[in-house]
């Protein structure tokens, strides 16, 4: 069979991976698809996705979250992508692509984007069950299975990759080891130094590592099964499974079939614009080629740049591909590694700056050329500067080398900002962003926020390691143009949230009006206030009630002023001025007679039910003067406030688990009931919701939460800042198998610091996507306590959980405070006649028309 | 209606006419920052506060945003110097002296003179 081919020449594709779909975004940016007749050949059962974050699928990304393929791009250019179906040959006479299905396609244009495979040492049963590689998600679904029926594994190569791979067993559950033939880890990217701090640190993290030595067999058992390894050195590692990280060869195959020129050790051989050498209709980019500069690259931003290369010559532009460095920064769990440039110092007379200390795991190098120019470093353990070196690579810095690597507190380190970099340093790397792209995004096209900067630039969407960077260039630049940004909490107070919050513990400082008259901003001294910063306050006081000696009950006659409606009448005020009531159903779990009973009260006050999103009943159409009696009958029954009114903890939803279900592995309604019970009443800058799952299928969807608890065969997994709502968060792996009493501790300490420096009205998605250091900050301080504080987190939770009361039920027993439950001061029986009702479906709703027949203007004003 | 318990405190009091005044509760009632609202003889609702300094406010208790019954229950503040309400349901703010909505000057709700007596 052979597809005709249209009147318009046709580009054919091979490989549909990072750089190939990278090549039909710039075809498609050059107009190139409306010209052409683009057919794409992809090999894997699925359309490009980003392979730099594979791992990230073991910490819950699913692979519709890798995805980098948007189909409406695909079919609104009409590419012909054909998923699953590789290229078999090609036919450069006739200029045919033979594929695997047995179509043919015609191409004017041929480009080979076929990347790599991983390279397999030749040893003796390579091919048993148990052996893997690293490249593609089905592996990572292999070894995952795998996995389930092992205890040990071991990565051969402890390269970039290698440790990813070892990082990821390891998260698996298994004991780990890393087996690497050269004298230290990553030997590409760090040297002998930059080694020692690396293998301390892997090692602190419970991984073996076992360097200068070689695998000379894999050992199997009578079914073919891994059971161990020989090693060079004459011992044996028992282990269960092997995944095979050694390094890359460029598949080329497929060209060398058809004649094409390779390298001799390997890379299909193109000129500085990517054609290859042999045939001028053949282009072929990323890790597959072998560049003009005699490398073969195997990192993203080579190959997107050769991609836009070829894309430009396919469209008679200017462009070269002449090089590219060789930056990294590692993403394995809990270690910073980061090497740019020149980082051998591999240029003639080139000097160094090292900074060592292996106590700490740190191992800082900057090669200096001659002239004082940076050329190129290695950072281990604190990659922290990493985006400003590599962009200051090349130039000469402002401030002298070895300030740039001296750690805080030693001799004034440099604090180099964005502000010092050139124009035309290029920040973002993967997508070739320069310093003035962003500026300019800020300036021309009015972005004020590192979310609309990237939409607008596409800096920070590839491997992310300049993100950190961007946000500095991004405020600095909104200082520069005027945007004053104060940071005021409001018009009363000139300090954040996070500094009240520092001032009130401090100073147990327990009352608003003392705060605001000692710290306010002069005119608001004395006054009373705005609608800003008292529940901000009153929220702080209450988080640290005990701690300061304030009185936790929110309706405490000094505290009760300063909350908001809701938290004034534990209610929520609906449309008409009524109320909805949510009693807390921990978990979700609920017996019959309690359900029961509130379908009793919600019948005998003819409320309005239904279920919530969030596992439980709500009861609306309440007034103000039924809410005691409404809460009486609860409380009596067992029931205590749900909170659906405060900035606090919500709902901790669960799944069925592992008592019912045939999947879970833990039981998750136990460990819900136990946080929603641990965290009822905390008063927080914003809501909190959490949820646990019972297992990997996620059924409580605790991705979505501030925290989510996903149980594994060993414990639990910990997600911290995942959102719903209006900007939806998929949450970050904090922490992994985790024991119950680990788990708690750790929430404990998450929560107190998120309450402590967040801003007002800010979840912990935006919090975490906000604070200097994001995830890697609050791991440090919540796992390793890199500030010392954790003891204090720990303990203000304490006090939190031994002094929590139910706000209902101390309301109710308060005759004083009830008869702040009426419509009317002076008419305490009497219903606001406004709140109205009419059926709907079986049940109530609010009487609008009844709230516009209640307006009576003043004269004169021209009321809506 | 049953009008509340008088006691022998100093007593809130609306004007509703020329030399017309209306009792509404003990002042006791009014916690400073926080509102209450009274219902008045002609089914007209107020809302009244108290703010730190003692100051007695009165406005119309309908929320002209919304229709609702509401305005006494939002959370109050002072802005250079003038005190303001800022409506529980959608935030919009009210001089407590005059009424006038600082988020919309076509807006104004009734003001009352009140007083202690
Ligand atoms: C009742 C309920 C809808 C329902 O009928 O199912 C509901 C109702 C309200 N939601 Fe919600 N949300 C409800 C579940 C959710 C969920 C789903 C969930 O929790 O699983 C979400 C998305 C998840 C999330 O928060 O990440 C949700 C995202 C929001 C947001 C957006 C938050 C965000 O970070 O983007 C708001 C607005 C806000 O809080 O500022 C909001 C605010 C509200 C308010 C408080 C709006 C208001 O001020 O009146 C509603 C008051 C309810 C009342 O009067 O009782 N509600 N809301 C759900 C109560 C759950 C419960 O049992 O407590
Ligand atoms: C775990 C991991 C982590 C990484 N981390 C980083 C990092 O942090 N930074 C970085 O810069 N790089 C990283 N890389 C490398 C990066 O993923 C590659 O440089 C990039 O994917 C190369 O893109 P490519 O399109 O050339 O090759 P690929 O993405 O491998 O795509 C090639 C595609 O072609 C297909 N193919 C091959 N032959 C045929 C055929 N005959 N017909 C049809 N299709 C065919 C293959 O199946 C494959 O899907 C990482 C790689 C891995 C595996
Ligand atoms: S998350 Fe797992 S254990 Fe829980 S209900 Fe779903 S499948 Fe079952
Ligand atoms: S450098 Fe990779 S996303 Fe910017």
């Amino acid at each position: 069979m052979t597809a005709t081919p249209g009147a318009t020449p046709t580009i054919v594709l091979v490989g549909h991976g990072m750089v190939g779909q990278r090549f039909l975004e710039a075809l498609a940016e050059r107009g190139l698809t409306a010209t052409h007749r683009v057919v794409v050949l992809c090999e894997e059962p699925r359309p490009a996705y980003d392979r730099v974050a594979l791992t990230s699928y073991f910490s819950g990304k699913s692979p519709e979250d890798l995805s980098m393929t948007d189909m409406e791009f695909i079919e609104k250019h009409g590419i012909e992508l054909f998923v699953g179906d590789p290229a078999l040959s090609v036919d450069r006479e006739a200029k045919k692509v033979t594929a695997q299905s047995g179509q043919v396609f015609d191409y004017d244009i041929l480009v080979l984007a076929t990347g790599s495979f991983p390279f397999v040492p030749p040893v003796p049963n390579k091919d048993a069950t148990g052996c893997f590689v690293y490249r593609t998600i089905e592996d990572l679904l292999a070894i995952e299975e795998y996995a389930k029926n092992s205890t040990t594994g071991a990565v051969v190569g402890g390269g970039l990759l290698g440790l990813e791979a070892a990082g990821a067993l390891k998260g698996l559950g298994l004991t780990s080891h890393i087996v690497e033939f050269a004298p230290r880890l990553m030997p590409v990217q760090v040297d002998e130094g930059g080694g020692a701090a690396l293998l301390r640190t892997i090692e602190d993290m419970g991984l073996s590592v076992h360097t200068g030595v070689g695998t000379q067999e894999i050992v199997v058992d009578a079914s073919g099964h891994v059971t161990g390894m020989k090693l060079s050195d004459g011992s044996e590692l028992a282990t269960d499974l092997v995944v095979f990280s050694a390094g890359v060869r460029p598949r080329d195959q497929i060209a060398r079939d058809c004649g094409l020129t390779v390298g001799e050790r390997g890379g299909i051989a193109v000129d500085e614009q990517c054609r290859t050498v042999s045939d001028p209709s053949v282009f072929a980019i990323g890790e597959c080629a072998l560049a003009a500069d005699g490398r073969v690259y195997g990192l993203v931003a080579p190959g997107y740049e050769q991609a836009e290369t070829a894309a430009a010559t396919i469209a008679a532009d200017e462009a070269a591909f002449t090089g590219a460095d060789m930056s990294t920064k590692l993403k394995l769990l809990g270690v910073d590694v980061a090497s740019f440039g020149d980082a051998h110092g591999t240029t003639e007379d080139c000097l160094d700056v090292v900074y060592s200390d292996s106590r700490a795991g740190l191992y800082k190098k900057l090669v200096i050329g001659r002239d004082g120019t940076l050329l190129g470093g290695i950072l281990v353990g604190d990659a922290e500067a990493y985006g400003t070196l590599r962009a200051f690579t090349g130039s000469v810095p402002p401030v002298s080398p070895e300030s740039l690597v001296l750690p805080a507190g030693a001799g004034a380190p440099a604090q180099l900002g964005p502000s010092a970099l050139p124009d035309d340093a290029v920040i973002c790397s993967c997508h070739n962003v320069t310093k003035g792209t962003i500026r300019g995004a800020v300036t021309e096209h009015k972005c004020t926020t590192v979310p609309e900067v990237k939409k607008c630039t596409k800096a920070g969407t590839g491997c992310g390691s300049c993100v950190k960077v961007l946000g500095q260039l991004v405020n600095a630049e909104l200082e520069a143009s005027g945007v004053e940004v104060d940071k005021g909490l409001c018009g009363c107070f000139s300090q954040t949230r996070e500094e009240l919050y520092e001032i009130v513990l401090a100073l147990r400082i327990n009352t608003y009006q003392d705060l605001l008259d000692r710290y306010g901003r002069d005119g608001a001294k004395g006054g009373d206030g705005c609608e800003i910063c008292k529940p901000a306050v009153a929220s702080i006081i209450a988080s640290l009630a005990p701690a300061i000696g304030a009185e936790p009950y929110v309706l405490d006659d000094i505290q009760a002023p300063l909350q908001d409606t809701n938290d004034h009448f534990l209610a929520n005020l609906q449309k008409n001025g009524s109320y909805s009531v949510v009693p807390r159903i921990p978990g979700g779990e609920i017996t019959p007679e309690k359900l029961i009973v509130i379908g009793e009260i919600a019948r005998d006050f003819g409320l309005y039910t239904k279920i919530t999103g969030g596992q439980r009943i709500d009861m609306f159409g309440a007034r103000v003067e039924q809410l005691p009696l409404i809460w009486t009958r609860l409380v009596d029954a067992g029931f205590e406030s749900g909170h659906a009114y405060g900035k606090s903890l919500r709902t901790v939803k669960s799944c069925v688990g592992q008592t019912w279900c045939r999947y879970g592995v833990q039981d998750s309604v136990r460990m819900a009931i136990d946080l929603e019970l641990r965290y009822r009443g905390l008063r927080s800058p914003h809501k909190l919701k959490s949820a646990v799952s019972g297992c990997q299928r996620e059924c409580a969807e605790a991705q979505s939460k501030d925290f989510g608890v996903i149980a594994t065969a060993n414990g639990w997994n910990l997600y911290v800042g995942g959102n719903g709502g209006a900007t939806p968060r998929h949450a970050d792996l904090l922490a992994q198998d985790l024991s119950d009493a680990e788990l708690i501790r750790l929430i404990d300490r998450f929560l107190m610091f998120y309450i402590r420096t967040a801003d007002r009205l800010e979840r912990t998605s935006t919090w975490l996507e906000r604070i200097p250091g994001g995830l890697d900050h609050v791991r440090d301080v919540v796992v390793e306590d890199s500030l010392g504080i954790c003891e204090e987190l720990e303990s203000l939770m304490a006090a939190h959980v031994a002094h929590y009361r139910d706000e209902w039920a101390e309301t109710i027993n308060d005759p004083e405070k009830l008869a702040r439950f009426v419509s009317f001061v002076n008419a305490p029986d009497t219903p606001d006649p406004v709140v109205g009702f009419v059926p709907e479906r079986d049940q109530i709703k609010p009487d609008l028309p009844l709230l516009s027949i209640g307006v009576r203007p003043l004269e004169g004003s021209n009321q809506r | 209606m049953t009008l509340a318990p008088e006691t022998t405190d100093l007593k809130v009091q609306l004007q509703v006419g020329d030399d017309e005044w209306f009792t509404v509760c003990d002042l006791s009632r009014l916690l400073p920052g926080r509102g209450v609202a009274a219902l008045l003889p002609d089914g007209r609702q107020v809302a009244l506060f108290r703010d730190r300094a003692g100051e007695l406010y009165a406005i119309d208790n309908r929320d002209p945003f919304t229709g609702a019954g509401v305005l006494s229950r939002g959370l109050t503040g002072s802005l250079q110097g003038r005190p303001f309400v800022a409506s529980p349901l959608l935030k919009q703010r009210f001089d407590l002296a005059t009424g006038q909505c600082l988020d919309d000057e076509t807006v104004r709700v009734r003001a009352y003179t009140v007083r202690a007596a």
